[in-house]
């Protein structure tokens, strides 16, 4: 007999432990618009099933509350049953001895009061408010809706031109968005549930590399109507094709030399190559628009004078502005913002940073792109100082990663107090005060200032990346509605009671994704053609092909591969490596046709024009 | 061509080709059940599933097209074991209390239920609490629904009206009315094209057979019934009696039969109807030619119901006469009545009509202008008269022709085609070229608003004045003519919509056969029997021209107006302001 053993998982254990990491995988795929109580009573079945039965609450209370919330569903409830729901759920979460109960009371309490309107609605009228939005689940992530199974099939059939006009329908910046989308139509891909997401931006990207040269189609006959768009980033760019192929007569006026916006003067190189962005606009401004470099929309023109030589304006001027730290010392030689950097850059006017000590304040992805550029500059250290943990970065997992494997630092939980000058006024610290992670506020844990002493970060340069703002004010001078600093539209890009002006993008939204910029000027281009008083209908002749009906077994997904940091990191040539024939097929392969299997082929899995 | 083998059987079918239809072309049947061509090919039900040599998981049939090559298993064991499984699963949520359904031997699951030989149930039974509107004309079980979903389908793809939708996710996904919405506050037209697409009794009309019944048995009442147009083109489907023994004689000695004491044609009120609407068509071209806006027929209570909703602005473009139905109704609570020399209120007015729609119409809160209460008292839909012939146990193989009881049993071949789409523009044509010519023109001079295409359209010459007009069938056709108009598009003077696809021979109440759209067959039919009548015009027939003589004395005049003309605007359909 031995006094103590290694532990071993016997076979039903491991497979559980299987079933969790499934389970974990499948609710990460959950699609969108599932009735909120069903969810609801689903999980607390699961929460009861962890019990371990020694506690009063727990034991009964949680099986007490799924009965409750099943009365609900199935109709065998009055409005006083949410009462006491909410009084035992209570109960069970003052008096469970351990977080098995008490949690599980919480996530109830939680749902009767985050979607209350559901419960009464399953009380009053048998059925649930939830929204029935459930089609193919990439394409009801994409902000612009591109018919992501459809290209893929295509990639699949070695169709890449035909691809690429399937893309161009929903979203014209196809070679853009290959590189540097933000991909929200990985999220909730249902291959989740069997095994990993499919790698949508990686083929997206492959389809363009391997397409050929793709004329833009034909515009539809003139229609004599005159826009202006505001703003040559990836929303105006994108209102500005699409309402040229409509037949309008499209002028794009841009305050900087050169288009793109963010795209050129945000985004540095080697995540997206000039000439692969240069390529682009190119084509999608032969379709006819007028393009107006170096002219700025404020005093001369102003609105005033584009709305009344246009027939319509769409205002898409993005986040361009810098946003202060508000510490002192920021005015020290060598603080320089994030956006003023990367502007120069895409002028090509690259900064010297050789041998340089550098200090970037910000944690999300523009603070990587300032580090990762300061290293190709030649910097000799560059330190990326964030008030919270390395995990709660809003920067892409993979771009904080990229970072350091080129050698940037991060350091965690240290709170900007001062800059420090030397006495030309240069920067000659940064003081930051150590921060320990705390409670939870909104959602999220904020860092509170620790016991430990202000710390003194020498360095040369201090480069802020805490956020972008709206250079609004000559729109509002000239009676442009702006509320907390962006332009107050509405969902469909209009503006309240101001008819002919509309505007979307990020000086709508505030800085947001690429992805949503371009939906942004699609959804503006509809209806600018439909308050012109028309209603063209965009569509590209390209068959999907017919379905594969093979088994789909697990298999492995293929991620994208980056040049060995210590090559990348000495120039701004484009860091990520495209995906080979074999692995962008087999990748395809992996695609479950959402469009074709499950609700995608009954409701929302094609749209064909818009 | 793609080559393949289905069990075992060599076939080779074109490229595309779904694997049902493969499988048919090799002798070789498939079940399904929530397949419905064209419209319903969502593979909900699992229930036609195949093996296919080589892969592990089975593939529906129905929306699955072949491959040069594949191996295909209908019946394997997997097969077999999985279609049970599936229609035992739905049998689980089914109220199968098959004795006392409408759709019992006309049950797409009860038949596959059947084939498949299933005579134990191993699941339990799960039914759930829903409430619906006892009194509306269109009734929905939510116990017998069994989600294929093509009620919605239908009524998005057809019909554009979106009155149904999936509602819930989970376990508790069903099919309801859209948008949170009660079915009596919905825009719902009745066209009841959901009900004749649906493969089980979850849809079906009101029951108002046990009306009837009772006023057979009343002795103070006096039965008068009406036989619409298009039921005797489909009366006899339900028996499995051929077209040409299931005339509309044979109905008659059916009616006869159950004691109905006088029987007539509907296709007497629809030759009124031409004489009323071509009368004020003629008086309105003027008023028409100048605003361009055209006349719209009235005679279809869907449509009715589909322009008050979603036209508001056109209800005043209706034709103001009323539909044969309820012109039959007031002439029999008056003139007949006079007639019989009875006192009104002993009538009790029966109307067989091949519709949902006109179980409401009946009941409009102005339709009683003969003055003895609702001048059509109830409605039965062909389904329901054929469910009374069986409950009276009359073996329509028995029956001879007899003849309908006269003066309101004469109808012209104008009134025969009101049942079928184009039809009532063609009768109308023909009266108006004789009331403006005083010659009768050919027949068949209007052939070119016949035929099924959805959204016809022509151009004619009456007496040196072009008359444009316009036909549609199926109201996904309608709205798009409508769209078309309101743009300003298209100009028309006179239009004709029926709701249903085909008109009334495809209408919500007509007998149900899965999978197949019998419309143009049945309006061939009507077709026929227009070119074999006596009687092609509407001004032709003798008792509608003794009608006027002794009674109404001519179209449009103040005693028609007060019987055959109604205010569209006097009643709202839901979310319908008044003026």
């Amino acid at each position: 007999m031995s006094r103590l053993s290694i532990i071993t998982q016997n076979k039903a254990q491991a497979t559980v432990e299987e079933l969790y990491k499934d389970v974990e995988r499948r609710i990460s795929a959950s699609p969108s618009g599932l009735c909120p109580v069903d969810m609801a009573a689903s999980f607390l079945k699961m929460c009861h099933a962890q019990s371990c039965g020694k506690c009063v609450p727990c034991r009964i209370g949680l099986g007490t509350l799924e009965k409750l919330l099943d009365d609900v569903l199935d109709g065998n409830a009055t409005l006083d049953t949410i009462e006491l729901i909410r009084k035992t759920a209570e109960g069970i979460y003052y008096s469970a001895d351990c977080a098995i109960g008490y949690e599980a009371a919480r996530m109830v309490l939680k749902g009767i009061e985050g979607f209350r309107d559901d419960f009464v609605e399953h009380i009053e009228h048998g059925r649930c408010k939830c929204a029935l939005n459930q089609p193919v689940p990439c394409v009801a992530q994409c902000p612009a809706g591109v018919d992501i199974p459809g290209y893929i099939s295509l990639i699949e059939a070695g169709r890449n031109a035909d691809a690429v006009r399937l893309i161009r329908k929903d979203n014209p910046l196809v070679a853009v968005c290959g590189l540097i989308c933000e991909h929200p139509c990985e999220v909730r891909c249902r291959r989740s549930m069997m095994d990993a997401s499919i790698n949508i931006r990686g083929l997206k990207r492959y389809a363009v590399e391997h397409a050929g040269d793709v004329p833009v189609p034909k515009p539809l006959s003139p229609t004599g109507k005159k826009v202006a768009v505001i703003g040559g980033g990836p929303g105006g760019i994108s209102a500005a094709y699409y309402l040229s192929l409509m037949g309008h007569a499209v002028t794009l006026f841009e305050a900087k030399k050169k288009l793109g916006g963010m795209l050129r003067y945000g985004i540095p190189s080697y995540r997206l190559p000039r000439e692969i962005l240069d390529k682009e606009i190119a084509e999608l401004m032969s379709v006819g628009v007028e393009v107006k470099t170096e002219t700025p929309v404020g005093e001369n023109p102003s609105i005033l004078d584009l709305k009344k030589d246009y027939d319509a304006v769409y205002i898409a001027i993005g986040a361009q502005t810098d946003k202060k730290i508000g510490i002192e010392g920021e005015d020290a030689k060598g603080v320089v913002s994030a956006v003023e950097m990367l502007r120069g850059i895409g002028d090509d006017e690259m900064p010297d940073f050789k041998d340089k000590d550098i200090i970037v304040i910000g944690g999300g992805n523009v603070a990587m792109d300032v580090a990762r550029s300061s290293i190709r500059l030649g910097a000799k250290r560059v330190r990326i100082v964030y008030r919270r943990r390395q995990v709660d970065m809003t920067a892409m997992k993979e771009e904080v990663a990229g970072a350091i494997e080129e050698g940037c630092e991060v350091l965690e939980l240290c709170s900007p107090l001062r800059i420090e000058k030397d006495e030309k006024g240069n920067v000659a610290a940064l003081w930051v005060k150590p921060q320990i992670i705390g409670a939870y506020d909104r959602g999220r844990p904020k860092p509170c200032n620790s016991s430990k002493p202000e710390e003194r970060l020498a360095c040369d340069m201090v480069l802020v990346a805490i956020g972008q703002g709206i250079e609004s004010r000559s729109f509002e001078k000239y009676g442009i509605p702006v509320k907390r600093g962006v332009i107050d539209a509405l969902n469909w890009s209009g503006i309240k009671d101001i008819p002919g002006v509309f505007a979307g993008g990020d000086c709508v939204t505030g800085p947001a994704t690429v992805i949503r910029a371009i939906a942004a000027g699609k959804v503006a281009a509809a209806n600018i053609d439909e308050y012109l008083g028309f209603r063209h209908e965009l569509k590209v002749d390209v068959d999907i092909p017919p379905i594969r009906l093979d088994d789909r077994l697990p298999c492995g997904r293929v991620n994208m591969k980056e040049r060995n940091a210590s090559e990348r990191k000495n120039d701004f040539k484009l860091m990520e490596c495209g995906m080979s024939e074999e692995e962008a097929l087999q990748e395809a392969r992996r695609c479950l046709r959402c469009d074709h299997f499950g609700y995608g082929i009954f409701k929302g899995g094609r749209v064909e024009k818009w | 061509m793609v080559n393949l083998k289905i069990n075992d059987i060599d076939v080779s079918v074109e490229e595309g080709t779904t694997i049902l239809n493969a499988a048919l072309k090799a002798g070789v049947s498939i079940p399904t059940l929530c397949f419905l061509k064209d419209i319903n090919e969502i593979a909900a039900c699992r229930v036609c599933v195949v093996e296919i040599k080589g892969k592990e998981k089975l593939v529906t049939a129905c929306n699955n097209e072949v491959k040069e090559g594949m191996e295909i298993y209908t019946n394997s064991p997997k097969v077999r074991n999985t279609r049970k499984i599936n229609v035992e699963l739905i049998l689980s949520q089914h109220d199968a209390h098959c004795a006392t359904c409408v759709r019992s031997r006309n049950c797409s699951l009860q038949n596959l239920a059947n084939d498949l030989d299933i005579i134990d149930q191993r699941f339990e039974k799960h039914f759930v609490k829903a409430a619906w509107p006892k009194n509306f004309p269109l009734i929905r079980d939510a116990n017998k629904c069994i989600k294929c979903m093509r009620c919605i389908q239908v009524c998005d793809k057809i019909q554009d009206m979106h009155v149904w939708d999936v509602t819930n996710t989970g376990s508790r996904t069903t099919v309801d009315v859209s948008r949170g919405r009660m079915i009596k506050e919905t825009d719902c037209t009745l066209c009841g094209q959901c009900i004749t697409h649906c493969p089980t009794g979850a849809l079906r009309e009101r029951d108002d057979t046990d009306r009837v019944l009772d006023a057979l048995a009343d002795p103070e009442k006096i039965t008068v019934v009406q036989v619409a147009p298009a039921v005797r083109a489909a009366w006899g489907e339900s028996f499995g009696l051929p077209g040409e023994f299931a005339t509309v004689k044979r109905l008659v000695s059916a009616l006869r039969r159950m004691g109905m004491n006088y029987i007539f044609d509907t296709d007497f009120s629809a030759d009124l109807t031409i004489m009323e609407e071509g009368s004020e068509f003629l008086k309105r071209l003027p008023e028409i030619k100048k605003s361009g806006k055209p006349m719209f027929t009235s005679c279809c209570p869907g449509w009715v119901r589909f322009i008050k909703s979603q036209y508001p602005g056109y209800v005043s473009r209706l034709s103001t006469a009323k539909s044969p139905q309820q012109m039959f109704g007031a002439i029999a609570k008056s003139y007949y009545a006079d007639l019989l020399g009875v006192e009104p209120e002993r009538i009790f007015c029966i109307s067989v009509m091949p519709c949902v729609a006109k179980k409401h119409e009946c009941a409009l809160p102005n339709m009683n202008d003969a003055g003895a209460g609702q001048d059509v008292d109830v409605v039965l839909t062909t389904r329901e008269i054929d469910r009374l012939i069986r409950a009276e146990h009359i073996i329509p193989q028995d029956l001879k022709e007899e003849e309908f009881d006269q003066p309101l049993g004469i109808g012209s071949g104008a009134g025969v085609i009101f049942g079928t789409t184009g039809g009532v523009m063609e009768a109308a044509l023909r009266s108006a070229y004789y009331l403006v010519t005083g010659k009768n023109p050919d027949p068949d001079a209007f052939y070119a608003v016949r035929g099924m295409k959805g959204w016809k359209e022509a151009k004619f010459d009456i007496a040196g004045t072009e008359i444009s007009v316009a036909v549609a069938h199926g109201l996904g056709n309608t709205r798009r003519l409508m769209e078309a108009i309101d743009r300003g598009e298209v100009k028309y003077d006179f239009v004709e919509i029926m709701a249903c696809p085909g008109g009334c021979a495809g209408g919500g109440g007509q007998p149900i056969h899965e999978g197949c759209e019998l419309a143009e067959e049945r309006g061939g039919t009507l077709r026929k029997l227009d070119k074999e009548s006596v009687i092609r015009f509407s001004h032709e027939n003798p008792s509608v021209v003794k009608c006027y003589e002794n009674y109404l004395q001519k179209p449009m005049s103040h005693r028609a107006h007060e019987l055959l003309h109604t205010d569209h605007k006097a009643w709202l359909m839901p979310g319908e302001s008044a003026e």
